[in-house]
């Protein structure tokens, strides 16, 4: 049976840690919805963006584009968004376990791969595979557009000059507060947007200035910002759920702790005065001799 | 009054003005073109400047930065990296930033730097477009 001290000792780490588990919780509540918040605004610009890309693509060959053409693929570049931060459950590991799975994968088709890593955590973990070109560390924090912006403009140079072929991006999407799922979606090439529904929008009577092609020199780019800056806002309001969830669970585990504890501190203390008893009985046993 | 249009600007953080207006002057790919109700449908590019309109009678200013717009059935559509209302713009920050512009514009030049140049003048443009937009709605 461990002595009282330690026990007592114990149960008040334990609620320390409760206390800093519930302290994290809120703040990633709070954080949670910031981040929310962001992906709520930056919705309409999207959906505008998308809608003035399929009616501009849809009536153009995307041959003559170099962001569009289709090249066999030999080395494929995976842009791997994580979060700086870890203590939010498995989202991370989730990622990553992902993104080794593709490598292998890619590598098994005889590919190349190589590693943007946007994000510590990513960063820190591939390290030590060698296969990282370029990693932004410690701007999950507070991002912007123009991060977004630098991201993108390296991957589309590094595509055009021939060092990759393809690329994909992976990041957990926020699907609800309790589900994140990490996902991967390509990149590069850029894949005509709409179809049929946007091709009917366009109806082609559009006045364009300047023309349709320099229109879509400048909207490609921008389209892969719209594209990282949307996944690295994903991955924002995934990492505050997850870490939410995480340290819910955490202060429950400890809530368990501190009871089963309790119940061991208080076994030991009546076992004390049950001990104490013996001895007092006994000496008055031994006294009426 | 005339037809009104309705002028949305939308931007990465969030619709900045949604409302009908009489007429909108942007600073498009090949010089400012302005657009009235009724208008053919039409896509353009936008640079860094100054956006102008005129709702109920008063003329009203905005700083866009690089992007593009596009109406269609009356409804003129701004995407763009940044919009800003003329009143709501800090023009101590903008003079501060146009003189940092400036500076490492000269230090550029002296040096042969691609790159900081083109970043600077981009600079310089969004300083003085909302230095621009912001002194003449103040009067």
């Amino acid at each position: 049976m461990p002595s009282l001290k330690e026990v007592k000792t114990k149960i008040g780490g334990v609620k320390k840690t409760s206390q800093i588990t519930q302290a994290m919780n809120m703040v990633a509540a709070a954080k949670l919805r910031g981040a929310q918040q962001k992906m709520e605004d930056f919705r309409p610009y999207t959906e505008k963006f998308n809608a003035a890309m399929g009616s501009l693509s849809a009536n153009m060959d995307s041959g003559q584009f170099p962001l569009m053409e289709k090249r066999d693929v030999k080395t494929i570049e995976l842009i791997v968004v994580t979060s700086d931060r870890g203590l939010c459950g498995s989202f991370n590991s989730n990622i990553l376990k992902m993104t080794e799975k593709l490598i292998a994968k890619y590598q098994a088709a005889g590919k190349k791969v190589s590693l943007v890593c946007v994000g510590k955590k990513g960063r820190n973990y591939f390290r030590k595979f060698g296969l990282i070109r370029q990693s932004y560390p410690d701007i999950m924090g507070n991002f912007q557009m123009f991060n977004a912006r630098a991201i993108a403009q390296d991957a589309a140079a590094n595509f055009l000059e021939g060092g990759s072929d393809a690329v994909s991006i992976i990041y957990g999407k926020f699907q609800s507060v309790a589900v994140q799922r990490p996902v991967e979606e390509s990149l590069l090439p850029v894949q005509p947007v709409g179809g049929e529904e946007a091709a009917q929008g366009a109806a082609g009577d559009y006045i364009y200035e300047p023309s349709p092609t320099e229109i879509m020199d400048v909207l490609l780019p921008l389209y892969l910002n719209v594209m990282v800056y949307h996944a690295m806002l994903e991955v924002g309001a995934s990492e505050q759920a997850a870490r939410m969830t995480a340290m819910d669970n955490a202060t429950s585990a400890c809530r368990d702790m501190i009871s089963s504890l309790t119940l061991i501190y208080n076994k030991a203390r009546q076992a004390g005065i049950t001990g104490e008893l013996m001895d007092i009985v006994g000496g008055a046993e031994a006294l009426k001799g | 009054m005339a037809e009104k249009l309705q002028l949305e600007v939308v931007t990465p953080k969030g619709a900045v003005f949604s409302d009908a207006v009489d007429i909108v002057t942007a600073p498009g790919y090949g010089g400012e073109f302005g657009v009235l109700a009724n208008h053919a449908p039409f896509l353009s590019t936008i640079k860094t400047g100054v956006l102008s309109f005129r709702r109920d009678g008063n003329q009203e200013l905005m700083m866009v930065s690089g992007g593009f717009c596009e109406v269609s059935k009356n409804k003129l559509t701004f995407l763009v990296e940044a919009a800003e209302r003329g009143g709501e713009i800090d023009v101590d920050r903008a003079l501060r930033a146009k003189e940092r512009a400036e500076k490492r514009l000269a230090q550029a030049q002296s040096h042969q730097e691609n790159i900081n140049r083109v970043r600077a003048e981009a600079a310089l443009q969004r300083a003085l477009s909302r230095i621009k937009a912001a002194q003449r709605e103040a009067r």
